[in-house]
């Protein structure tokens, strides 16, 4: 089944003729993240080390190899949002989905928080993005209501 | 407007989006037409929607225009519109408790809306509104009257200087690539963060630079350089594109002059290196987004080795106005050697967050207490800090600094793309210098030494002094350090990176010998120099505090004065927040 998948991919791949980052995005989108096996399926399809994957994955903080939640919780750490409190929205985050240590998705993968560097909506920090839904003016307090809202899949607002 | 229609514009950038803007437009569409409205006034009505139009901070903004008077609502919830429709839409009269303040006059006051003019106006969705603001026309007067060294003429008398980091001049990149022969070659927009909003409002405009950019330099082909994280702005100028294509305003023989020009889309994926325009090559080519040695530069060897211009977003925004409207024209605004208008997104400490679009040479004190109407709550600004995270920091001494490439050069920082950062008086120099080089430092690619170990040791050594034990010779290190990355780094990154540093060492060295010689910090920031403690005198036993303390460090009852235990006191400063007496001490 999965093989049939990444034939898929692969043979989209070759047809537009994209980059590697473009083929590691599409990977991505399809399962979530990049498995390293998968990785050395299409390494050797195409005749391009594996390492060079690597290389690539390491590079872009977005790229991850371990599987990714349900919900993708990003929180944006740029300046703007820094000075109006990003640390603690992310701190309420990690607390309100008990992540500990470096994990970054919770065990029943519902849910996984990320870091942006900076989304660009300063003007309305701080900000934090669930799913592809932006969020703005955000506070511990919202963040809590808006993961439990996810949580319960019936996210009605900041009630 | 004519008299017989009425329009309704929902403001819908991210920032509409985010305040619920998608559903207030529902709304009105539900309103007029399920209700009938057209046919009971006998107007045509027409709710769309419309780009950001800066004012953030009340979104969603909702303009109605009827009688040829505007009306802007602001902070409009779904539950107002019923209302904003039966009085305003069909009784003709305002409702005047929700409309905008006097703010908004003032935060539009003294700005220039050149670029951003359509956003706020036109449906981004709907190629047939950008027509009708003389949209294409440019391209078409460059492509049926004038030769691409015109073009590349007109581009260098009008003065225009990259808006993306080093304000190099535009013209000149673009005759240097059109001076190299090749058969093939690449024009590439580069669409950062900060570029989101005309993406947003106005994607056509982008695109139409792109092309008379590929028609000046020779090039055939175009990218639009993307994160994919954007979404709305990839959904915008996906859609944009296809428009333009059915038109025909991409494809072959344009406007009937024999040249072919097609845009792809690049999508790359964040990281801050990508703004670096050798480093976005190599992330085009798929590959780690290393920046290249230069020279080379990309003009001669770019994309695949061939000569290649990159230009950003608000760069390529500008060039129908200046073809469309003459070099001339565009010359007039700004300053002696900078023109034309800059857009910032104006964030921070200031009371009206938005998105702004000022003329060159424009005094920061303009930019804070006019447009920006003044430091929430009513409190000392400190510094501003202009250029995204390798910009310099500004103080308040500086406030009738012209805001221009040249000033900004003299003290230390650069125009950058357009962030604009304004701090107030509980925010430490120190800990906020410590901020950018600590992004810097991660979002270094690692190539070149003074940068990949440069930044890692500022950082060690901005925490050291944040945490109390840095010593003066720290400081003498850490200035020699910013010398040695300037001077020998790679790329912009490295060679920028310290200006946070030296900038706010500059202007605030008491605040940096506060830190090491007394060990405090002024502004009550850094939780290693801070005690908290309750004045006994205006304690009130409420137990607030006691409550909020997540430490149990906070002893009392009622009625009894409470004290924390330092030892037990984690410095979070809940207790501080939540005392309604002020009761709780910081220093």
């Amino acid at each position: 089944m999965e093989d049939k998948v990444l034939t898929k991919i692969l043979n989209e791949h070759k047809r537009t003729g994209g980059n590697l980052i473009m083929l590691l995005q599409r990977i991505q989108e399809t399962f979530g993240h990049i498995a390293p096996e998968n990785v050395d399926w299409f390494a050797e399809r195409l005749d391009i080390p594996a390492s060079r994957f690597f290389g690539v994955i390491t590079f872009y903080p977005k790229f991850r190899t371990k599987p990714v939640g349900k919900n993708t919780l990003t929180v944006c750490c740029g300046a703007a949002c820094h000075i109006k409190g990003a640390d603690k929205i992310l701190d309420k985050a990690r607390e309100t989905l008990n992540l500990t240590g470096d994990e970054d998705t919770t065990p029943d993968l519902k849910f996984t928080l990320e870091k942006a560097t900076c989304i660009g909506a300063c003007n309305i920090a701080p900000v934090v993005i669930m799913n592809k839904q932006v969020h703005s003016g955000m506070d511990p307090v919202k963040v809590t209501k808006l993961i439990t809202g996810y949580e319960r899949e019936e996210f009605l607002g900041y009630i | 407007m004519a008299n017989d229609t009425i329009e309704i514009k929902v403001c819908l950038g991210t920032s509409g989006n985010a305040a619920g803007g998608e559903e207030v437009l529902r709304m009105f569409r539900h309103y007029i037409f399920e209700k009938g409205i057209e046919a009971r006034i006998g107007k045509r009505c027409s709710p769309s929607k419309v780009g950001c139009r800066g004012f953030c901070s009340k979104d969603v903004l909702v303009d109605v225009i009827a009688n040829d008077s505007r009306t802007t609502y602001q902070s409009v919830t779904p539950i107002m519109v019923e209302r904003i429709v039966e009085e305003h839409v069909l009784g003709g009269a305002p409702i005047a408790e929700w409309t905008v303040k006097d703010e908004y006059a003032s935060f539009n006051a003294k700005q220039r809306k050149v670029v951003l003019g359509p956003c706020g106006e036109i449906d981004p969705d709907n190629i047939d509104d950008y027509l009708a603001m003389r949209g294409y026309r440019a391209a078409k007067k460059a492509m049926t009257t004038m030769t691409p060294d015109g073009v590349v003429d007109e581009v260098i008398r009008s003065g225009l200087r990259g808006r993306g980091g080093s304000g190099f001049r535009t013209g000149e990149k673009w005759k240097a690539c059109r001076s190299v022969p090749s058969d093939t070659k690449y024009v590439v927009c580069n669409i950062g963060e900060v570029n989101r909003p005309l993406a947003e409002g106005n994607p056509q405009a982008i695109i139409e630079g792109l092309l008379i950019g590929g028609y000046a330099v020779g090039a055939s082909k175009g990218y639009l350089y993307i994160r994919e994280r954007y979404h709305l702005s990839v959904e915008r100028l996906r859609n944009a594109l296809v428009q333009a294509r059915e038109r025909g305003f991409i494809g072959r023989d344009l406007f009937g002059s024999g040249f072919d020009f097609d845009i792809e889309f690049s999508f790359g994926t964040e990281a801050f290196i990508c703004g670096e325009e050798t480093a976005l090559m190599e992330s085009i080519e798929g590959r780690r987004a290393m920046p290249r040695v230069r020279p080379p530069f990309p003009a001669y060897r770019g994309l695949w080795g061939k000569p290649t211009v990159i230009n950003n977003a608000e760069t390529f925004s500008n060039i129908p106005l200046i073809i469309g409207m003459g070099s001339a024209w565009f010359a007039a605004i700004g300053t002696e050697h900078s023109k034309g208008t800059k857009i910032f997104t104006l964030s921070g400490k200031v009371r009206n967050n938005g998105l702004v679009e000022i003329p060159m040479g424009m005094p920061f004190r303009d930019i804070v207490y006019g447009i920006g109407g003044g430091i929430e709550g009513d409190k000392a600004l400190k510094a501003i800090q202009v250029g995204g995270p390798s910009g310099g920091i500004i103080p308040t001494s500086m406030l009738d600094l012209g805001l221009d490439y040249e000033n900004l050069a003299r003290v230390g920082s650069i125009v950058g793309s357009g962030g604009m950062v304004v701090f107030d008086e509980d925010d430490c120099i120190v800990s906020v210098a410590k901020f950018y080089i600590e992004f810097l430092q991660r979002e270094s690619c690692g190539k070149c030494v003074p940068c990949r170990i440069g930044t890692k040791r500022m950082l060690e050594l901005l925490t050291k002094i944040t945490g109390g034990t840095g010593t003066e010779e720290d400081l003498k290190t850490l200035e020699r350090l910013s010398g040695v990355m300037a001077s020998t780094s790679l790329c912009g990154l490295g060679r920028t990176a310290p200006n946070p540093f030296l900038t706010s060492f500059n202007h605030f060295k008491d605040e940096y010998l506060a830190h090491i010689r007394e060990k405090k910090c002024p502004a009550g920031v850094c939780t290693a120099l801070i005690t908290f403690s309750v004045i006994a005198d205006k304690c009130k036993a409420c137990g607030l505090c006691r409550r909020a303390c997540p430490a149990n460090a906070i002893t009392g009852a009622p009625k009894v004065v409470h004290a924390i235990d330092a030892a037990k006191c984690v410095k979070c400063g809940a207790c501080y927040r939540a005392c309604k007496f002020k009761a709780i001490k910081k220093q």
